[in-house]
């Protein structure tokens, strides 16, 4: 019964893990490059060692340009807002219409 | 576009609204969403968490204008959380598809009939509405709010790859059977619980589509975003990151 319980715990945390595990891959084969290019100096050593920084500051520079480029492009709609005051006008209209009295608890602004 | 009358009698919709302290906009909803689905099936489910200001009173009230058997009140007595208002909302749901929204007018039910035309000709599971493409925005943020959206939104796509533009989105079409499975499996609260319907979702492999929205700030009232809620979406992204 512990063994059955251990197994099922073990199908458990696979199963939960799926997204980590596939970023742990990325890792691990990005850490295996830089390994490799570190026995075989095919580039400088002085150079490799810096490598996973590099590679840490261009993702963040990566990451700042979309949220400045997401910034530049996005979406916006004013005249939406123009169209939902319309909207909320003739809705009033009709809910004040069919009401049968105005209570203090229905009172828009 | 037209609808055929075929599919039309066929399909039932559930429109699920939680609402806390919407005496001001509840009204303005129901209205835009009968004026929007003249010709569709549907039924409208309000979860109230014991609102102070009298919101039940006007949904009452709409009750006598619509009908109690397409507006239907399902009261709680206090504040228990979005997911648990959606799940209290779905027992009582005798549509095909679930459909959830804001009170607040800032998802404006004339986007109904394209989240229902959009699951129509794609078979989509789910159907979710975002800002962030063509033919969507917003209106009523600052720069520091696009800011922390995009902030949040960059950094949800890195870690998640979520297959979708808008996580935090909340207007949205499921198959019930869709989602009866994915809110059973989500333990967050706030807008954490949007992000991780949809995360878990897109890791069931439910087939899921968008379709561009505006989305206007709120008319009136006071919007529930503040610095804790921040913090909280990204103790959520980290909780996603490794359970999903």
């Amino acid at each position: 019964m512990l063994l059955k319980r251990g197994n099922s715990l073990k199908v458990i945390v696979v199963l939960t893990m799926k997204h980590i595990l596939k970023i742990m891959t990325l890792v691990v084969v990005v850490v295996g490059l830089w390994i490799s290019l570190l026995q075989t100096s095919v580039v400088p050593r002085s150079y490799t060692w810096l490598l996973p920084v590099y590679l840490i500051i261009s993702l963040g520079c990566y990451g700042l340009l979309m949220v400045r480029i997401g910034l530049i492009l996005f979406p916006t709609c004013l005249h939406e807002a123009v169209l939902l005051q319309k909207d909320i006008v003739e809705a009033k209209e009709f809910l004040t219409g069919v009401f049968p009295t105005p209570c203090p608890s229905f009172n828009y602004q | 576009m037209i609808i055929s009358k075929r599919k039309r009698t066929k399909k039932k919709y559930t429109i699920i609204i939680p609402t806390y302290n919407e005496r001001l906009n509840i009204g303005l909803v129901i209205y835009l969403v009968f004026k929007y689905l003249q010709d569709i099936d549907f039924e409208v489910i309000i979860v109230d968490d014991g609102s102070p200001d009298g919101t039940q009173d006007i949904i009452k009230q709409l009750q006598n204008v619509y009908g109690d058997d397409r507006i239907l009140l399902q009261a709680r007595p206090k504040k228990l959380g979005l997911g648990t208002a959606y799940y209290h909302g779905l027992k009582h749901a005798s549509g095909d598809f679930i459909i959830i929204m804001d009170a607040d007018l800032s998802h404006h039910p004339k986007y109904l009939p394209s989240f229902i035309r959009k699951q129509m000709e794609t078979g989509a599971s789910i159907v979710t509405g975002t800002r962030y493409v063509r033919n969507g925005g917003v209106h009523g943020w600052n720069l520091m709010r696009k800011l922390t959206s995009r902030g949040a939104n960059v950094l949800a796509q890195t870690l998640l790859w979520p297959g979708v533009s808008d996580l935090t989105g909340s207007f949205r079409l499921y198959e019930r059977t869709a989602f009866e499975d994915v809110v059973s499996s989500c333990v967050s609260k706030g807008y954490v619980f949007q992000m991780e319907m949809i995360v878990r979702a897109s890791r069931k492999g439910y087939h899921i589509e968008e379709v561009p929205i505006t989305f206007v700030d709120r008319v009136y009232g006071s919007s529930k975003l503040g610095g804790s809620e921040i913090v909280e979406y990204l103790k959520g992204l980290f909780y996603l990151l490794f359970t999903t």
